[in-house]
């Protein structure tokens, strides 16, 4: 493989490359700045005082616990549910053969092509007409729509990329299905069961526009951000939970980066 | 003695497609068979339905006496040798060989040191802790012998295994096998398309063309008494001869065919038959020319040495018995 070039780019590349990053990151130091700001009406720049009391502050107030409590437990569910309907899915229709295979696999992943609005109201009038009261499942079912997808397609590209033979000399040497696939299916998505997981809890954790339309009284966290930037109050109250958000998102990024990142050679020796 | 694996009328079809066409064969206890044809003759389908890959459309599958037309893989004393290896990647080499006995509900300790035992059946001692993607595609092959055999099947079935490999290490590996088949006494059905390596390896060799079999016998049979002008073509080299140029030729009033390393080329003398050589093929180990026998007929004789060159006028002469009669049509 060739070295790395050195000072290969042309001095317009760079700034624009440059520009390019300070425009998508510059606003998030906004975020983290006026988490610090005393002025509490308003975003004033610069901040006339800089404090960190809205930390304290935020500690204090409940509804920013029930609402990071309830993505929480959202996102915790329906990721379970993706895992499990999504691989299911993936397991059927990759290998197998039937009639109206290709009709159904086009309805898996229809709702994340859909607007999320017409997925919100077509929920929400399906839960009106059968008299379902909102609450916590018919967020779980929204956000369901479409993190089954995302798994589904993780698990999907791997199974293509798996011999066919794996299986067959599974059963061969003995194993019955479920031995089959506790043994070799399973340890053989493992990674892509991973990356599709994490994609699906980050996708229900700040979804706004089907919750807004599932939900009942109860506000998810993104919904509950929406609504203090509407209704000024204790502004930077946001920002500090927007800041303590970003921190925690690292968490599983860097997890993730260590666990898949022998792959690459891994999968070099698959057939 | 009751037949390791018997088909009894056995057709398989995909759609409208018949991939074998009611297939009656025994394989006998202990030998190496090979079943042997072109792609897409139905051989492989054949392998697929005794391990239980594929089921029958009609027709019966006897394994050992048994009826196991449509017993599941996993049910059956049957293991299998992938054309692709099928090693699972994320497991080492000892827990691949180990697997069937994992699955079995084998300790441990018992089955790290049956796979041990294994590893050194196939020569590859020491190699248990590394991963298939590390192998060399010889070594990925020995991995999956081991792996099939290590459940003691009374059949093993063996799906074109030597494909992948270069012609050296295709070479040893033939004798190799062979010596193995030997030394564990267990039947082996061998599917291959190389006519070279089925001839070398079996015991009885069963040649597949379009679902339907031509001809089982040993490999001598195969190849001196072809008992259909497929075989006649597909195995060996040999000059298929018809109608009037068998009656001008060889005397005889049915097809004949004529293996090319039976024909003796000398200079051209009285007798015989007279040709020109038309083109000269270095192979090797010997020399083919392509003689023209006139009446457009070209005969294909190996020779030992390079003696003629193009244009040259030689006589062509062969034993009798050399000739071999084959039926007009399959019986």
């Amino acid at each position: 493989m060739r070295s790395e070039r050195r000072g290969g780019a042309s001095r317009p590349l760079i700034a624009g490359a440059l520009a390019g990053m300070a425009f998508l990151h510059v606003p998030m130091l906004f975020i983290f700045l006026y988490a610090f700001s005393s002025e509490d009406q308003t975003y004033l720049f610069p901040p006339p005082g800089l404090t960190t009391k809205w930390f304290g502050v935020a500690w204090e107030r409940p509804d920013v616990w029930q609402a990071i409590r309830l993505s929480l437990e959202v996102a915790t569910v329906t990721t379970a549910l993706a895992l499990v309907l999504g691989t299911l899915a993936a397991l059927a229709l990759a290998r197998t053969r039937f009639f109206g295979r290709e009709a159904v696999s086009l309805l898996l992943v229809l709702p994340i092509a859909l607007p999320g609005i017409v997925t919100g109201i077509a929920l929400r009038s399906a839960y009106g007409l059968s008299g379902i009261p909102f609450g916590f499942w018919t967020i779980v079912v929204g956000h369901a729509t479409f993190c089954i997808v995302v798994v589904y397609n993780n698990a999907v590209a791997r199974l293509r990329r798996t011999s066919p033979s794996l299986v067959e000399a599974s059963m061969d040497l003995g194993a019955d299905a479920f031995q089959t696939l506790r043994y070799v299916l399973l340890p053989s998505l493992g990674t892509a069961l991973l990356a599709g997981g994490m994609l699906a809890f980050a996708l229900s954790f700040d979804e706004v526009i089907v919750t807004t339309f599932t939900a009942g009284q109860q506000t998810t966290l993104p919904i509950w951000m929406l609504q203090e930037l509407v209704r000024p109050r204790q502004r930077p109250v946001t920002n500090v939970v927007a800041v303590v958000i970003v921190a925690l998102t690292f968490i599983p990024i860097l997890a993730a980066y260590y666990l898949t990142r022998g792959e690459e050679h891994a999968s070099g020796g698959r057939l | 003695m009751v037949a390791a694996v018997a088909f009894d009328d056995v057709s398989c079809a995909f759609g409208p497609v018949l991939a074998v066409d009611r297939v009656s064969l025994e394989v006998r206890e202990g030998e190496f068979f090979t079943l042997l044809g072109p792609s897409g003759s139905g051989k492989t389908t054949c392998l697929r339905m005794i391990g239980g890959f594929q089921f029958p459309t009609r027709g019966r599958v006897l394994i050992h006496g048994a009826d196991a037309t449509r017993r599941p893989p996993y049910e059956r004393d049957v293991n299998t040798v992938f054309q692709d290896y099928a090693l699972f990647p994320h497991m080492n080499v000892r827990d691949n060989i180990a697997y069937g006995l994992m699955v079995r509900g084998v300790g441990k300790a018992e089955r790290y040191r049956r796979a041990d035992e294994m590893l050194e059946l196939v020569h590859l001692p020491g190699s248990g802790a590394r991963r298939p993607a590390e192998l060399s595609g010889g070594q990925r092959q020995r991995v999956a012998l081991a792996r099939a055999l290590i459940n003691r099947p009374r059949v093993l079935l063996l799906d074109e295994p030597l494909g992948a490999l270069d012609l050296k290490l295709r070479e040893s590996m033939q004798v190799e096998l062979k010596a193995l088949q030997r030394q564990v006494g267990i039947t082996f059905v061998f599917v291959t398309h190389d006519q070279q390596e089925a001839l070398s390896m079996s015991d009885r060799v069963c040649v597949f063309d379009r679902g339907r079999v031509e001809q089982t016998g040993t490999p001598e049979e195969i190849y001196d008494r072809p008992a259909t002008r497929f075989v006649a073509g597909f195995v060996g080299t040999g000059n298929l001869l018809e109608g009037a140029q068998a009656q001008r030729l060889a005397g005889v009033d049915s097809a004949v065919m004529l293996r090319a390393e039976r024909i003796a080329i000398e200079p051209r003398r009285a007798g015989g038959v007279p040709g020109v050589v038309k083109e000269v093929e270095y192979l090797g180990a010997f020399i083919r020319y392509i003689v023209d026998a006139g009446d457009g007929v070209e005969l294909l004789v190996n020779a030992a040495r390079r003696e003629f060159e193009r244009g040259a006028e030689v006589t062509l002469t062969w034993p009798e018995a050399a000739c071999h009669r084959v039926p007009e049509a399959r019986a």
